[in-house]
């Protein structure tokens, strides 16, 4: 049998997060769980590396692992942004793990073991790869998701997460299993060798690609897949709910990207109605179903539910366009959402965490900077321009009109204003409406830093957005070239 | 040749017939024991194949481990095995049954690698010839050389299920009492000992 090449330096990143993951373990198994907060920052730095590694690591496409490992521009753009979201994320949890008596040394290594899946996502060529990576990213996140085992919310949430997930992973499965049957290999490439010799592809392979979209959209929690998605947010707990709310969405919709466009390059057609369908389904229960929500957790779900549907345009559209515009929307939504939930984690009245949307009331009065860093997110969700949600939407919509999807683009610009009434709906409350109890004054610094950071990121990308959109529009090139090569 | 086939003759007839008695013994403990040597006369068949990394597993984990397990079910549990073999005329014909279907799907599994010998090599994977390579070479170029990264994200699953298990069951309980062997090995005999002097014809 002939070798298979292995270039372990490909997979660099992820061997550092591997051996960092398995060595705080070690750590906080000895230290106990006062060592948690050693192992949180070990674990910022693990993600450190890791990132300087992605970002120095050479251009063009390379496959290792008997093709099961793929690294182009694409996979750099992706890792490099699901590295920021998850540090954003283990910065955000500290204070609050702290206060809710949630310190345990595992919770970073976690966080940290579920990044690890979710890189190799991002970076999966294969079939099995795909779903290792996939199971590793979730079966991490069902444990942190009932991490307050002593919390009955975030236990239902904990194991509704997993039975759903368990059903999700099955379609998945007997999707890959069809689509292995009927071309004969699981890799990507070989899959895109066998449809491009095909005049036709064969029925049983179409079922299989409708079980893996399934299965994918499950864990990027599109319409009609989503129904997990407002359980679980609202009952775990509010770090584990910022970190799922970002980074695993990139990392499930980069891999969407890349098994969709890679294997089935030669058969858009077949597969481009599903990813229409679910991105419009998508968008209008995230714009209508949110309306009606008084747990600002819960509208959150509702919203990322939309964002994904916008995001979703992008892959209908295809192309290199249409995946420039996914990525540019990525990294928006990340920079938003985390914003976002900050400030939902400094809504805290005499030491309990508050949770209604009416709870927010009065804030502009009570603590005008929270109060104007939520407006800027708010109004940049709802797509006001010049903030940054208005160009992901924007180039979103250039893409699906170019690749002559209108109606697609008519329903999201619709959806996009009706969404917009219920994030406004929180800056009226915040700026008009009677004072509701204060909040308490003290922030903390890494949240403090956390909501400048992203307020200014979405407040000046209109003026410094270049480098972020040749980034992105290099990465889609990458994508696209390597399924067509 | 004529060795080999004597040899295959009396491990066959020894793993049917140990197979028979497992279903037959009226004592559970014999059943097992029968069990244990049906795995060690069908690993001898395994060896005669040609098929060494069968053999050796089959007496490592099923003997060693599986057969063990039994042992220890079958002698701590209180079965009644008299009254679990009551129905066993009313269950045989489904059982049949089912027996059935699978010595027919066995048959199509065996029929259809007879009839297109091409099937066998358009596997992902494919086995070199016995000659060529041994199966426990061959297995491990599959496992820990082809497949090297899919093995090592099994085992980082396995990790997070090893610390989900952990981190959602474990509960350290107060109140517990715990060996501490420091104190047990600087235990002195004055600590330990109360000596008393008891009269003749007194209690304590």
């Amino acid at each position: 049998m002939a070798q298979p090449s292995h270039d372990f330096a490909l997979a660099a990143p992820e061997m550092v997060l591997a051996a960092a993951a398995m060595l705080l373990l070690m750590f906080g198994a000895f230290r106990g769980n006062q060592a948690t907060r050693v192992v949180a920052w070990g674990a910022l730095a693990a993600l450190a590396i890791a990132l300087v590694l992605v970002l120095q690591a050479p251009a063009g496409r390379a496959v290792s692992f008997a093709d099961m490992f793929v690294v182009d521009g694409f996979a750099h753009f992706a890792k490099a942004l699901v590295l920021l979201a998850a540090a954003l994320g283990i910065v955000m949890s500290l204070g609050f793990i702290r206060r809710e008596g949630m310190e345990r040394f595992e919770y970073p290594v976690l966080l940290l073991l579920a990044t690890l899946g979710m890189l190799m996502m991002v970076s999966a060529n294969d079939l099995l790869a795909l779903y290792l990576g996939i199971e590793l990213q979730s079966l991490a996140l069902y444990v942190v998701a009932a991490f307050q085992r002593d919390n009955l919310r975030a236990s239902e949430a904990g194991l509704k997460y997993f039975v759903l997930g368990a059903v999700a992973s099955g379609m998945l499965l007997y999707g890959c299993s069809l689509i292995y049957g009927f071309t004969g290999t699981t890799g990507f490439d070989a899959i895109a060798a066998t449809l491009k010799a095909q005049p036709e592809p064969p029925l049983g392979l179409i079922v299989g690609i409708v079980f893996l979209t399934a299965g994918l959209a499950f864990k990027v929690s599109a319409v009609p897949f989503h129904m997990w998605t407002p359980d679980v947010y609202e009952g775990a707990p509010t770090p584990v709910t910022a970190f799922f709310a970002i980074a695993p969405k990139v990392a499930a919709l980069a891999l969407f990207c890349r098994a969709m466009l890679t294997p089935f390059a030669a058969i858009v057609a077949d597969w481009q109605q599903i990813v229409v369908f679910l991105a419009i389904a998508s968008m209008l229960l995230g714009a209508f179903a949110a309306i009606g929500q008084n747990n600002i957790k819960r509208l959150m779900a509702y919203s990322s539910i939309g964002h994904v549907g916008y995001a979703l345009i992008g892959l209908a559209a295809g192309g290199a366009g249409g995946i420039q515009a996914i990525l540019i929307y990525l990294a928006i939504y990340v920079a938003m959402n985390a914003g976002t939930f900050a400030c939902i984690l400094c809504m805290r009245v005499r030491g309990d965490m508050v949770e209604g949307v009416g709870d927010l009331a009065g804030l502009g009065r009570n603590q005008p900077l929270l109060a104007l860093a939520l407006a800027i997110f708010m109004f940049s969700m709802a797509g006001v321009p010049p903030l940054a949600g208005f160009f992901g939407k924007f180039y979103v919509f250039v893409a699906a009109i170019e690749a002559k999807l209108y109606v697609l683009a008519v329903i999201g610009v619709l959806a996009s204003a009706v969404g917009a009434y219920y994030y406004l709906r929180i800056v009226k409350l915040m700026y008009f409406d009677e004072p509701a109890e204060a909040f308490e004054r003290r922030v903390g610094g890494e949240m403090a830093a956390v909501l400048v950071v992203t307020a200014l990121f979405v407040v000046v990308f209109a003026l410094f957005a270049a480098p972020i959109l040749d980034g992105a529009g290099t990465a889609a090139q990458a994508l696209v070239a390597g399924g067509k090569g | 040749m004529v060795l080999q086939g004597l040899v295959f003759y009396v491990f066959a007839f020894i793993t049917v017939a140990a197979g028979c008695m497992v279903v037959a013994a009226r004592n559970p403990v014999h059943s097992v024991l029968f069990l244990i040597l049906a795995f060690f006369t069908s690993a001898g068949l395994f060896v005669l194949i040609g098929a060494e990394f069968l053999a050796m597993i089959l007496v490592i984990v099923y003997v060693g481990a599986v057969a063990v397990l039994f042992l220890f079910v079958v002698m701590m549990l209180d079965i009644n095995f008299v009254e679990l073999r009551e129905g066993f005329l009313q269950y045989l014909p489904i059982g049949a049954l089912i027996g059935l279907i699978l010595l027919i799907e066995l048959l199509l599994v065996l029929g259809g690698m007879r009839l297109t010998p091409e099937l066998t090599r358009q596997t992902a994977a494919p086995i070199a010839a016995l000659a060529a390579e041994s199966n426990t070479h061959a297995l491990g170029q599959v496992l820990y050389t082809r497949y090297i990264y899919l093995f090592q994200a099994a085992g980082m699953l396995l990790l997070v299920a090893m610390i989900g298990a952990i981190v959602l069951t474990l509960r350290s309980r107060e109140g517990v009492r715990r060996q501490a062997i420091a104190r047990q090995v600087g235990r002195r005999r004055e600590e330990a000992v109360e000596l008393k002097q008891v009269q003749p014809g007194q209690g304590v």
